[in-house]
């Protein structure tokens, strides 16, 4: 009894740490644009949108490697399959969260931009590193 | 658990403790952190003498038991320090560190006075079920001390990266942690509980180290960006 109950206790708070988490490394980025390098290849017009996010990875791993963004690709990456999963279980029972998922999902997506942008950046200085030699 | 994937656990888990501590020295945080880095600190050595002591005795002797348990009671205690620190971080512009200090001693003797209530009446009195039971209930009171902390965060606005990022990592370190030994109670022969507990030895430190590589300490984030639902 005690143990399910401690059990269900920490899979809530598990969860609420999982998202407050999440939502602190996209946040991060929240203040950074989309830059017009990332406009151009992506197809984004104004705002990031959930959808755009499978497109932006895919774009990102044709880019050379930035190893300090790996980490934090990653946990978002797990966070947006969270986010389809809770939009798939839920959504038609509480159409809220399909929302809140969205909304979530859009800033996933803009994360993953501006990390777009930063490797777009870093490939220019190589390619003029390249040049100058 | 096969040998290959605890040794590549505990070697991902060493690396990652001493990534932590040489960041901090480097990074110039080592004493405004000092009791997360003392709990890195004190957890290599443990995982060090737990290897020792494995490789000399083997998984199922009593010394390795005593020491597994009486080192993962000591790095509970450990952490629960850590969070007091924190703690005192989030509250000190309030000049209540002082208070909490105090409250977080009560908590932590009530904890094992309650502990050793509960295991007094069983039949077996073993020291060892002494310190599993104490972790087990560290464990659960750190957790609910860290979501009291991530309460206190979003409340008073803090706004310091570094912080917020760190306090979160311990709420998800404290939660899989207490999660996992229910689980463990309630299913004590399931496979996964086994990967789980090394596994989430490791999480802390790398979360820890990335975020004291990534964020300065003048870092800020909006409070209201952390909230799950918008208020």
């Amino acid at each position: 009894m005690m143990a399910a109950f401690i059990l269900a206790f920490s899979l809530l708070t598990l969860l609420m740490f999982f998202v407050s988490y999440c939502r602190s490394l996209t946040a991060s980025s929240m203040h950074t644009s989309i830059s017009e390098d990332v406009r151009d290849v992506t197809g984004i017009q104004t705002r990031a949108a959930g959808r755009d996010y499978a497109r932006v990875m895919q774009i990102l791993q044709l880019c050379p490697d930035r190893p300090e963004d790996r980490a934090r690709l990653q946990i978002v990456g797990a966070y947006y399959s969270f986010l389809n999963l809770l939009d798939q279980g839920f959504a038609k029972m509480f159409p809220a969260v399909r929302a809140w998922a969205e909304e979530e999902r859009a800033g996933c997506a803009h994360f993953a931009a501006v990390a777009l942008g930063r490797r777009i950046a870093l490939n220019r200085e190589m390619l003029a590193q390249q040049v100058e030699l | 658990m096969p040998g290959g994937i605890a040794l590549a656990i505990w070697i991902v888990g060493m690396g990652a403790g001493v990534c932590f501590v040489t960041c901090s020295v480097l990074r110039a945080s080592f004493l405004k952190y000092f009791f997360l880095n003392l709990y890195v600190i004190l957890a290599l050595f443990a995982d060090l003498l737990r290897q020792f002591v494995l490789r000399n005795c083997g998984l199922q002797s009593p010394e390795y038991i005593y020491t597994y348990y009486y080192t993962d009671c000591l790095l509970t205690i450990a952490l629960f320090v850590a969070v007091i620190n924190l703690a005192s971080h989030v509250f000190a512009e309030l000049n209540l560190a002082r208070y909490v200090r105090f409250v977080a001693v009560l908590l932590l003797l009530g904890t094992a006075g309650f502990t050793y209530a509960v295991v007094v009446q069983s039949t077996e009195r073993l020291a060892t079920k002494f310190a599993a039971e104490l972790s087990q209930n560290l464990y659960f009171v750190g957790l609910v001390l860290t979501y009291l902390l991530w309460g206190a965060v979003l409340k008073l606005r803090e706004t310091r990266t570094r912080l917020v990022q760190m306090v979160l990592s311990l709420g998800l370190y404290f939660s899989a942690y207490a999660g996992s030994y229910a689980l463990l109670n309630m299913a004590p022969n399931s496979e996964i509980v086994q990967y789980l507990g090394p596994l989430l030895g490791c999480f802390l430190p790398v979360s820890w180290a990335l975020t004291i590589i990534r964020h300065s300490e003048n870092a800020r984030l909006t409070p209201a960006q952390l909230v799950a639902v918008p208020r």
